[in-house]
């Protein structure tokens, strides 16, 4: 009797030490820390070297297309039914196509957006997009330049990476089929969802905090500003919610807490490092994105490129980012595209001269094209 | 002589007649005695009889009706998938009503209805679980310092699910019954509450809770150590001193120049113990009531320190003027 509880017990222990070193999410040494706040705050950036070596091979930026010959045609002249990139020459405009195929769909080529007999005809409706995907583009270099993307700005490989479909696009979720009645609802929450980084915090917060464009500017803040109740707060729920957020965008961007925030005060901007600010217009960023760019191609989108609630493909932190703090390793992409760093809609005299920087306040959104 | 030296109990006593311990008035006790060598490894080798009574047998009840409860509200919540129960029961739970419920006695099941069931009677099983511990000392004549510790982390309990809730009119506020959930739940009620751990209560309960790991320690590991004197008889060694008691002493006089008596360590038990979850729920139920953000709080009394500005000033977004952000206001 006693030897077999000493065996199975040895056993159990021997199990549980293997379950423990190959089930969970180790960190193998050697470490690479990176500190960015004053000593004794805790504020470091920890990765595995292996793992930021990898990261930063996963990021590569490609190689840009060969300048194109100088020229004084305009695409928007010479060729039918162009109305994006009108203010092109035709030699940049036929290098951005190559380029827009490399980026987006290498493996099916021009035919994945045009009809190789009429290349003006409209019929497909990735076409269609692509058109409202360079306006969204070109807003992205633009009118969010100062604020976000700065001054290695965004291409479509940004978020493509080689694929029609970004590998990184989100749909409302609406949790698993439940049975109704009596059954306790749960709040949106307490499922292994990889949105919240396996958390049980709510899996579907990205829906009310980056979809919804008209949302209030205060509806992730749920710290009191003082130090005494004064009103009524926010619940703890909301708290959550922001929490499940963070981690998106924590995941996101591969970094932790303290890349924004010093963490004895989280909602505390004096003590926060000057990426919180970017970050926050990101968020703005995304909400601008999903908002006046997807979701007005509602109708334009297949019935199969939808989710399952029918709505449109939508982008977070994660679509450019892929897990590094600045897509594609902070490469300068849009050096070499300066003409998806300005509106090229009407034909101007010289095109060669970038557009003035963007207003403040930009314009209303055009529609998208149908 | 076998020694209490290895982390099991090397020796395990086994009655030829089962012990039946000194005799008290009312002795109602249920089942056969029977001795277990894996419960031996711990603690003593005999098993039961066990005093059940209607209080203990309430208790019970009440507490299987909120474990069942919460169990099938989890299970539901995969679609009554027993394999989606199992795999991520650590992160089911059963939530608390929402906050637009407030204090409704009781909202829809569906809508935290059961999570105020389950609560009500996993209160009463705790509480007629505390009396019966009451009486049980009373019974064998014993004082009554399990009962009120027991008490302390019924406070704390009570804090956390009932009267920081009434106090903040809202179910809402408590906590969510659930592995992950109540775990996520405690991190989220700090990040709102602008950071626990400037919380002085908190940081008392901390302080309590580590102190009562090390105090085991030392005493646990004092009394092994002097077991081969007869040290594990240390109740006896109160009144009667032997030689293990006073090695024990000396060893602590030695290296720290002050020690405990064999009686006086368990009042520091004890009383950490009891503290950590006082001061723990004297935390909590001020939080939200009558503080809202410690951050603040404590820089407020010159508690927090502050840190050298290693970055250009950062703004509040918002305290720009929002017109001219970009994208626009809101």
């Amino acid at each position: 009797m006693k030897t077999f509880f000493i065996v199975l017990g040895a056993s159990i222990a021997f199990f549980l030490t293997v379950a423990m070193f190959g089930l969970t999410d180790w960190d193998r040494p050697p470490l690479a820390v990176q500190q960015s706040g004053f000593r004794g705050t805790a504020m470091a950036q920890i990765h595995t070297r292996a793992g930021a070596a990898a990261t930063k091979a996963a990021n590569l930026a490609p190689a840009p297309a060969d300048p194109a010959e100088p020229g004084e045609e305009l695409a928007g002249t010479t060729y039918e039914n162009v109305q994006v990139l009108k203010n092109v020459s035709v030699n940049e405009f036929n290098r951005l196509m190559a380029s827009m195929t490399e980026w987006v769909s290498p493996e099916q080529g021009c035919t994945y957006c045009h009809n190789t007999e009429n290349m003006a005809d409209d019929s497909l409706y990735q076409k269609k997009v692509a058109r409202r995907m360079l306006q969204m583009t070109q807003a992205l270099n633009t009118d969010w330049k100062d604020s976000h993307t700065g001054g290695a700005g965004v291409t479509c490989y940004t978020c493509h990476r080689g694929q029609p479909v970004p590998s990184n696009v989100w749909f409302t979720d609406p949790g698993p089929n439940r049975p109704g009645g009596f059954i306790a609802r749960n709040n949106g929450q307490n499922l292994a969802a990889p949105s919240v980084g396996l958390a049980s915090l709510p899996y579907d917060t990205l829906t009310e905090y980056l979809a919804d464009k008209t949302i209030d500017n205060n509806a992730i803040r749920v710290n009191a500003t003082t130090a005494l109740p004064t009103t009524k707060g926010k619940p703890i729920q909301e708290a959550e919610k922001t929490y499940a957020l963070m981690i998106h965008m924590s995941e996101g961007l591969g970094v932790n807490c303290t890349f924004c925030h010093n963490t004895r005060a989280i909602s505390d901007w004096s003590q926060s490092t000057p990426q919180r600010v970017t970050a926050w217009h990101g968020i703005r960023m995304v909400r601008d994105i999903n908002g006046n760019y997807l979701e007005p191609l509602l109708s334009t989108f297949p019935k199969n490129r939808l989710g399952v609630l029918g709505d449109v493909p939508k982008v977070n932190c994660t679509t450019c980012h892929n897990g590094v703090s600045k897509p594609l390793n902070g490469a300068h992409v849009i050096d070499a595209y300066p003409e998806l760093a300005r509106a090229t809609d009407t034909v101007a005299a010289n095109p060669a001269t970038p557009m003035p920087t963007a207003p403040a306040v930009p314009p209303e959104t055009a529609p998208a094209p149908q | 002589m076998a020694y209490y030296q290895n982390i099991f109990s090397e020796v395990q006593v086994r009655p030829i007649q089962p012990e039946h311990g000194i005799p008290v008035d009312v002795d109602k006790r249920w089942g056969t005695p029977f001795n277990s060598y894996l419960f031996g490894l711990i603690g003593n080798a005999q098993v039961g009889p066990i005093y059940i009574g209607y209080l203990g047998g309430l208790s019970f009840v009440c507490g299987l009706i909120a474990f069942e409860i919460i169990g099938l509200n989890m299970w539901a919540s995969v679609n009554w998938d027993p394999v989606q129960f199992v795999r991520q029961l650590p992160w089911l739970a059963l939530e608390p009503p929402r906050p637009q419920y407030g204090l409704k006695v009781l909202p829809p099941l569906a809508e935290g209805g059961w999570w105020l069931i389950a609560g009500f009677f996993l209160t009463a099983s705790v509480l007629l679980w505390w009396l019966r511990l009451f009486r049980r000392a009373k019974a064998l004549g014993l004082g009554y310092h399990v009962p009120w510790a027991f008490a302390s982390a019924i406070w704390l309990f009570l804090v956390l699910g009932f009267i920081r809730p009434v106090l903040m009119g809202s179910w809402s506020e408590a906590v969510p019954f659930g592995i992950f959930p109540h775990l996520d739940w405690t991190a989220a009620f700090s990040l709102r509450y602008g950071n626990l751990f400037y919380n002085p209560f908190h940081m008392l309960s901390i302080v309590f809770l580590y102190g009562s790991t090390l105090l085991f320690a030392m005493h646990g590991g004092t009394i092994l150590a002097v077991s081969r004197f007869g040290g594990e008889r240390e109740i006896d060694q109160i009144v009667d001193r032997g030689t293990a008691t006073e090695r024990a002493a000396l060893f602590w006089r030695w290296t720290m120049g002050f020690n405990a008596t064999m009686e006086s360590v368990h009042r520091w038990a004890w009383w950490f113990a009891v503290l950590t979850t006082l001061t723990g729920g004297i935390g909590i139920l001020l939080t939200g009531t009558v503080v809202d953000n410690w951050y603040l709080w404590a820089v407020k009394h010159g508690v927090a320190p502050s840190y050298p500005q290693v970055y250009p000033p950062v703004v509040d977004p918002l305290a720009v003027s929002p017109g001219s952000l970009t994208g626009g206001a809101p």
